[in-house]
C-alpha cells in the first residue's frame, strides 16, 4: 500500500505542472492562438520566481513565500505572453515563429540576468514549502496518505485551477465567447463579440498559467533553477493535443504521462518493478512510447479549434 | 513572372529589417550592462569570427554545417504544410547510425564515410518516417509524435551507445572515436581555410540544399508536396495520393535531419555522442534558421551562415565579461520580427502603390 501512495505522491509533483500549462494553452488555443511558446513562457515564470525565492530566502520561508511567488511567476508569464499576443494578434505574424522567438529568448535570458545578478547561472533555493500531512485530513485513511501527506499547496491550487477552468470554458459568457472566436471569429465578430479582445484574454490566460507551471514544476523536483523546464512546455503541448483541448481530458492526459514519469523516475525503490530487470533506459522511454501508442488509438476523431492558427482578419469572409 | 521577384525581395528586406532590430536590441542590452565594454562588445559580435582570418571564417562554415540542414529539414516540412519539430531526435539517431558504422564496420576502406553517411540517412528518415505515418494513417498530429519521437530517439541512443561496448568511451561518458575512414574527406577546404574545421561536409549541404530547391520548384513530386501543404482535400480531389505525400515529406525531412547528425560525427573534430538526458540543440537551431531564411532553400542557406557567424563571434564576448547568451537573444529578437514580415510587406506594397498612383496622377495632369 505504501508503494502505491508514494507512486501516486510523485505522480502528483509530474501531473500537476503538465496539466496547468496545458489548460494554459487551453485557452490560448481555444480563442485560435496556437501558443508553442509555453516552454518560454514557463522558463520566464520559474526564473523571477525562483529568483525571488532566492533573495528573500532567509528572510522569509514557508506557505507564504511559496504564496507570494506563485503571483510573482503569474505575472511573468502574463506580462511574457502578451509579446506573443501582440504579434499574433495584432500584427497578424505566423504564431509558430513568434513562439519559437520567445522559447528561445527566454533561457537565455534567464541566464544572462542570473549571470548578471549573481555571477553564476543557477539559482538556488531552500525548499521550505513541502507540506507532510495536512491538518485534520491527511489522517483520513486511504485518501489522507493519497491527497494530503508529502504533497505541496501547489497540487491544490493546481486542482482548484482545473475546477475553474471546466466552470469557466462551458458555463459562463466568457468561455462561450472564446470557443466561438476559436472556430469561427467572423461569425463571432458578427454576433457583437470584440475578437482581438478575447484572444489577448486567451493568451494572457495561457501567459499565467505557463508561468505558474514553470515555478510549479521547478519546486518540487529540484533545489535550484538552471534556466530550463526541461522541455515540459512542449510535453504540455502533447498533453493538450493528447487531451483534445478538453479540461477533463487534459487532466487524464496528464495523469497518464505522470504517472508513466513518476514510475521511470522512482522504479529502483520499488521492489517489484526493480526485480523485473527492465533496463533503466526502457522505463524512461516508456512515457513517451506510451503516449504515441494511446495517440495512434485516441486520435482518429482529432479535432482541433477550427480557426486555431489563422491570424483573425475582419475584411476576411 | 515580375510579381513573382517583386515577393521575392520584400521577404529579404523583411528579414534585414529584422536583423537589423535584433541588432539594435543587442546593442541596447549591452549598453543597459556595461556602458563602457558595450560598443567594443558589440563590435565583437559584428566581426569576432573574422578575428582569425580565413581560420575564423572557415570554422564559421562548420558550425553552419549542421544547423543549415537541421533549418532545411524544418523549412521543407513547413513548405509541405507539416511542423517538424522532431529534427532533434531524427538529428541525434541519424548521428548515431553515422558513429555506429564510423566505429564497427572498419574494412569499407575508401567508400567507408560514404556508407556512413548513408547509415545516418536511413536512421533520420526512418526517425522521420514514423510520424508521417502516424499522421497520414491515424491522424495523430505530427506535432506531438515528433516530440514523442525526439525523447525515444535520444533516450534510444544513449541506450545502445552506453550498453554496447565498443561504441562506449567509458572515461568520457561518450561515444568512441570513429575510424579515420569514415571521417568526411576534406575536399580542399583545409587548403582554402588553413587550421579550420570545415570540411566537405559544407560542400554536402550546398548540394543538399540545391536538391531540395529542385525537387520543390521543379519537379511535379514537389508540386504535389507543396499542394498537399496547401490543401489537403483539395489535393486529395485532383488525385494525388495525400497519404504518400505527408508520408514522404516527413521522411525526406527526417533524412535531410540525420544527414545533419552524420555531418556533424563524422567531421573527425573531436565531435562524439555525448551520453546526456538533453535533446540535441541542433534540432531547435534549425527552427530558428529555417524561420529567418522564410522557408527558402537558399535563404536557409544564408541564415544558417549568419546564425553560425553570429555564434561564432559571441565566443569572444567573453573577453568584455559578457554571457554568450546575448546571442541567443540577438537572435531570438530576429526571429521574433521577422515573423512581422507580412506587415512589413504590406507596407512595402502600400508605399508602391502609392506611388504608382502618385504617376499616374501625374501622367494624368501632363495630358
Amino acid at each position: 500500500m505504501n508503494v502505491i501512495y508514494f507512486i501516486f505522491q510523485q505522480t502528483m509533483f509530474f501531473s500537476i505542472p503538465l496539466m496547468i500549462v496545458a489548460l494554459g494553452g487551453m485557452f490560448s488555443e481555444r480563442s485560435g492562438i496556437i501558443n508553442i511558446a509555453l516552454e518560454g513562457i514557463m522558463t520566464m515564470g520559474a526564473f523571477t520566481s525562483i529568483l525571488f525565492l532566492n533573495l528573500t530566502g532567509g528572510k522569509m520561508s514557508g506557505q507564504s513565500q511559496l504564496l507570494l511567488a506563485i503571483v510573482i511567476s503569474m505575472v511573468t508569464g502574463g506580462v511574457f505572453s502578451l509579446f506573443h499576443a501582440y504579434a499574433a494578434i495584432n500584427m497578424k505574424a505566423d504564431q509558430t515563429i513568434s513562439g519559437t522567438a520567445l522559447n528561445m529568448f527566454a533561457p537565455a535570458f534567464a541566464i544572462f540576468v542570473a549571470r548578471i545578478i549573481q555571477g553564476v547561472q543557477q539559482i538556488q533555493f531552500t525548499n521550505t514549502f513541502r507540506i507532510d500531512s495536512v491538518p485534520v485530513l491527511g489522517s483520513i485513511p486511504v485518501i489522507g496518505p493519497l491527497f494530503f501527506k508529502n504533497t505541496y499547496i501547489t497540487t491544490f491550487i493546481g486542482v482548484g485551477i482545473l475546477i475553474i477552468s471546466t466552470i469557466v470554458l462551458y458555463r459562463t459568457k466568457f468561455g462561450l465567447r472564446l470557443r466561438a472566436c476559436g472556430e469561427h471569429p467572423q461569425a463571432a465578430d458578427a454576433a457583437g463579440i470584440n475578437v482581438y479582445h478575447m484572444q489577448y484574454a486567451g493568451v494572457i490566460i495561457s501567459g499565467m498559467l505557463g508561468g505558474l507551471g514553470g515555478l510549479v514544476f521547478v519546486v518540487p523536483t529540484s533545489t535550484n533553477f538552471n534556466a530550463t523546464v526541461s522541455g515540459y512546455g512542449f510535453l504540455a503541448l502533447a498533453v493538450l493535443i493528447f487531451g483534445q483541448w478538453k479540461p477533463v481530458k487534459i487532466m487524464w492526459a496528464s495523469l497518464f504521462f505522470g504517472l508513466t514519469k513518476a514510475i521511470a523516475a522512482s522504479y529502483s525503490g520499488i521492489a517489484f518493478l526493480s526485480n523485473l530487470g527492465i533496463p533503466s533506459y526502457l522505463f524512461k522511454m516508456i512515457p513517451y512510447i506510451a503516449t504515441l501508442v494511446v495517440l495512434i488509438f485516441t486520435s482518429r476523431n482529432s479535432q482541433a479549434p477550427r480557426a486555431e492558427g489563422i491570424p483573425y482578419d475582419k475584411g476576411a469572409r | 513572372m515580375k510579381n513573382k521577384k517583386q515577393i521575392d525581395f520584400s521577404g529579404a528586406l523583411s528579414s534585414i529589417f529584422a536583423i537589423l532590430i535584433g541588432l539594435l536590441v543587442g546593442l541596447i542590452v549591452l549598453l543597459l550592462c556595461n556602458s563602457k565594454q558595450a560598443v567594443p562588445g558589440f563590435m565583437m559580435i559584428l566581426t569576432g569570427s573574422l578575428t582569425h582570418g580565413l581560420k575564423g571564417i572557415g570554422q564559421v562554415f562548420y558550425y553552419a554545417t549542421p544547423i543549415i540542414l537541421t533549418g532545411l529539414s524544418v523549412g521543407f516540412a513547413f513548405k509541405t504544410g507539416l511542423f517538424n519539430i522532431g529534427a532533434s531526435g531524427q538529428f541525434i539517431v541519424g548521428g548515431f547510425g553515422a558513429v555506429f558504422v564510423g566505429i564497427m564496420c572498419k574494412n569499407l576502406g575508401g567508400v567507408h564515410w560514404i556508407v556512413a553517411l548513408a547509415a545516418s540517412v536511413v536512421f533520420g528518415a526512418v526517425w522521420g518516417f514514423v510520424p508521417g505515418f502516424l499522421k497520414a494513417h491515424f491522424n495523430v498530429n505530427e506535432v506531438i509524435a515528433s516530440i514523442m519521437m525526439n525523447y525515444i530517439g535520444m533516450y534510444a541512443v544513449n541506450w545502445t551507445v552506453k550498453g554496447y561496448k565498443p561504441l562506449f568511451n567509458n572515461l568520457r561518458n561518450e561515444s568512441n572515436t570513429v575510424a579515420v575512414t569514415a571521417q568526411i574527406p576534406k575536399m580542399g577546404f583545409d587548403k582554402i581555410f588553413p587550421g579550420s574545421s570545415v570540411n566537405g561536409g559544407f560542400l554536402i549541404a550546398i548540394v543538399v540544399i540545391i536538391l531540395i530547391y529542385l525537387l520543390l520548384n521543379k519537379t511535379t513530386f514537389g508540386y504535389e508536396l507543396k499542394a498537399v501543404g496547401f490543401n489537403k482535400d483539395a489535393s486529395k480531389y485532383a488525385g494525388i495520393n495525400e497519404k504518400k505525400s505527408i508520408i514522404l515529406s516527413m521522411t525526406i525531412a527526417g533524412a535531410i535531419s540525420g544527414l545533419a547528425g552524420g555531418l556533424l560525427y563524422l567531421a573527425g573534430t573531436g565531435k562524439h555522442i555525448e551520453i546526456v538526458d538533453t535533446l540535441a540543440s541542433e534540432g531547435f537551431s534549425g527552427i530558428s534558421v529555417a524561420l529567418l531564411g522564410v522557408c527558402h532553400p537558399i535563404g536557409i542557406l544564408f541564415a544558417g551562415i549568419f546564425i553560425a557567424y553570429l555564434t561564432a563571434g559571441g565566443f569572444y564576448l567573453q573577453l568584455f565579461e559578457f554571457s554568450t547568451e546575448i546571442i541567443d537573444i540577438i537572435i531570438a529578437v530576429i526571429i521574433y520580427f521577422s515573423a512581422f514580415a507580412l506587415i512589413v510587406k504590406t507596407m512595402i506594397a502600400k508605399t508602391r502603390q502609392r506611388k504608382e498612383i502618385k504617376k499616374e496622377q501625374e501622367g494624368g495632369k501632363k495630358a
